[in-house]
């Protein structure tokens, strides 16, 4: 970051001929490997393979995220809503809260750091030690092999453990609740459950969907671009976590104005 | 077989290879020295397509193929052979999937079939016991010997090694450059050969193999033998050939960069 914007002062036409090259590239290695979908050979013994490194492999650390995030917004509204006399929605507060923000970000932001830089960290060594040269060499193309099968794997088990999340979550908030707040089980269920609307399950559906992509790819650009041996791996591995979780961030925002606009259409 | 045309290649701001030209006959071994980051590997690259000329052309059997696409260099990969530096095994395949992989990527041959390719292959480098082993089993020079099988999958007629002995101790080094000068003359090869290391290049440009009476492959030294006369070396020098002739005249130049090489 510090020799970007020592780059950025000292020659900024180079600088931003750097960005525009790796948003083309970003670009290009993204588009290739939505194409490889709609053509032959799908390699759907290694995209099995990744759906249970990435989706089993991320179970246990997206639970416990979801749970004690939850449990965290069951005790942090009790002192907000206390003041106007509003503990009782704390079910609304929660469910809504992690189904429209913290579970599909929380979640993102937890495989970022999981897959996004194993993926990166991977793909990194193989390049170094020209396991991705000797790949072309006997005439495969790496995008096929290894980049799609991530992509597909990313994107098909991120919105489950994302559901997941939001439910342990909601389970974290009831123990908040029942045990500390003192309020019903029923009362805490309804709440929850009557807050959500439509709208809400469609965002915390499609954001996980993006997310996935974005950091899927981000760890396969990073890692494929590799150079430098080990160094380089470690490197890689850094960069692809800082830009996922960024980019997740920053795509947040948008896919929250979008699916705002959208909100009356789905909901009508 | 192979010509480069006054090929340039550069990374970033360093020039690797300036105007370089040269041709492989079939049947030739070319001995590629020079000091590490000459752009000796950066030549086998160019020659599989990995990587693109800035300019000049590099010609495989008539065909032009510096601007071809990915696509269209499969079946010029196909005829080539590569045996990468540090074996660049597949890490989650083990030793029967590795020597097997464009056989099993094509799918039009049995598993069963495969199978007998690929320990026909192992038997050839030695390593048939090894079939069922995972790549982190194995040692450095095992690693290197699976992959000259995983080359020869498809009975290529263009072998290229990028410093196949680099980092082996002398027992291990022999049995390689021993498999390399086998290929040559009992498969009749194309050989092309990137080293630093003068002592297998010596080897290389002075031993044959050829069958005993018995079966047998026996290594034999020096005289005037197709294989040997067809042996020819290229020194790098900062990006262009110093040096191109037979090994003896290369020992006997007295080219200031040859000699310090050589000495």
């Amino acid at each position: 970051m510090e020799t970007s914007i020592r780059s950025l002062f000292a020659a900024p036409h180079r600088f931003l001929l750097l960005a525009v090259w790796e948003i083309q590239s970003y670009t290009v290695l993204s588009g290739r490997a939505i194409a490889n979908l709609f053509t032959r050979p799908i390699y759907m013994r290694e995209v099995i393979l990744q759906m249970e490194r990435i989706g089993i492999g991320s179970l246990t650390i997206i639970l416990l995220t979801g749970f004690f995030t939850g449990a965290v917004l069951g005790i942090q509204s009790e002192s907000a809503l206390r003041r106007y006399g509003a503990v009782s929605i704390t079910g609304q507060l929660v469910a809504i809260t992690l189904v429209r923000e913290l579970g599909p970000v929380l979640s993102a932001l937890m495989m970022a750091g999981r897959i996004g830089s194993g993926i990166a960290s991977e793909l990194g060594s193989m390049v170094v030690s020209e396991q991705i040269s000797a790949m072309r060499a006997l005439g495969t193309d790496p995008t096929r092999r290894l980049v799609t099968p991530r992509m597909i794997a990313t994107v098909m088990m991120l919105p489950i453990l994302t559901i997941l999340c939001n439910a342990v979550g909601m389970i974290g908030g009831w123990i908040i609740a029942r045990f500390k707040l003192l309020l019903s089980s029923s009362q805490y269920w309804s709440d929850s459950l009557n807050a959500l609307e439509l709208s809400d399950v469609f965002g915390t559906l499609l954001k996980p969907v993006v997310f996935g992509f974005i950091i899927s790819m981000t760890g396969c650009y990073v890692g494929l671009r590799t150079y430098g041996g080990t160094e380089g791996v470690g490197r890689s591995t850094t960069q692809a976590v800082v830009s996922a979780s960024i980019l997740v961030i920053a795509v947040d925002f948008f896919l929250n104005n979008l699916i705002i606009y959208l909100t009356p259409f789905i909901n009508r | 077989m192979i010509e480069f045309r006054n090929v340039t290649k550069s990374f970033e701001d360093e020039v690797v290879l300036r105007n370089v030209s040269f041709r492989i006959r079939r049947g030739e071994t070319k001995i590629i020295l020079g000091v590490s980051g000459s752009g000796k590997s950066t030549i086998l690259k160019l020659i599989l397509g990995l990587i693109r000329p800035d300019s000049g052309q590099i010609i495989f059997e008539d065909q032009d193929i510096t601007l071809l696409s990915e696509q269209e260099l499969v079946g010029v990969r196909k005829k080539i052979g590569m045996v990468f530096q540090e074996g660049a095994l597949f890490d989650s395949l083990d030793v029967r999937e590795n020597v097997g992989y464009r056989l099993y990527e094509d799918g039009t041959m049995p598993d069963e079939e495969i199978g007998q390719v690929v320990l026909r292959l192992l038997s050839f480098v030695g390593l048939e016991d090894a079939i069922d082993k995972m790549p982190a089993e194995l040692s450095g020079g095992m690693k290197r010997r699976v992959g000259i099988a995983r080359a020869l999958v498809g009975t290529p007629r263009l072998v290229l090694y990028d410093e196949p002995t680099a980092g082996l101790d002398p027992i291990t080094k022999r049995t390689i450059v021993d498999l390399m000068i086998k290929l040559r003359d009992v498969e009749g090869v194309t050989t092309v050969f990137v080293t630093h290391d003068l002592q297998a290049a010596a080897t290389v440009a002075s031993e044959y193999a050829e069958a005993a009476p018995d079966g047998r492959i026996v290594f034999r030294r020096g005289g005037d033998n197709l294989c040997l006369l067809n042996v020819e070396c290229i020194m790098l020098e900062d990006g262009h050939i110093s040096f191109e002739g037979r090994y003896e005249d290369l020992m006997s130049s007295q080219l200031p960069f040859v000699r310090t090489f050589v000495a």
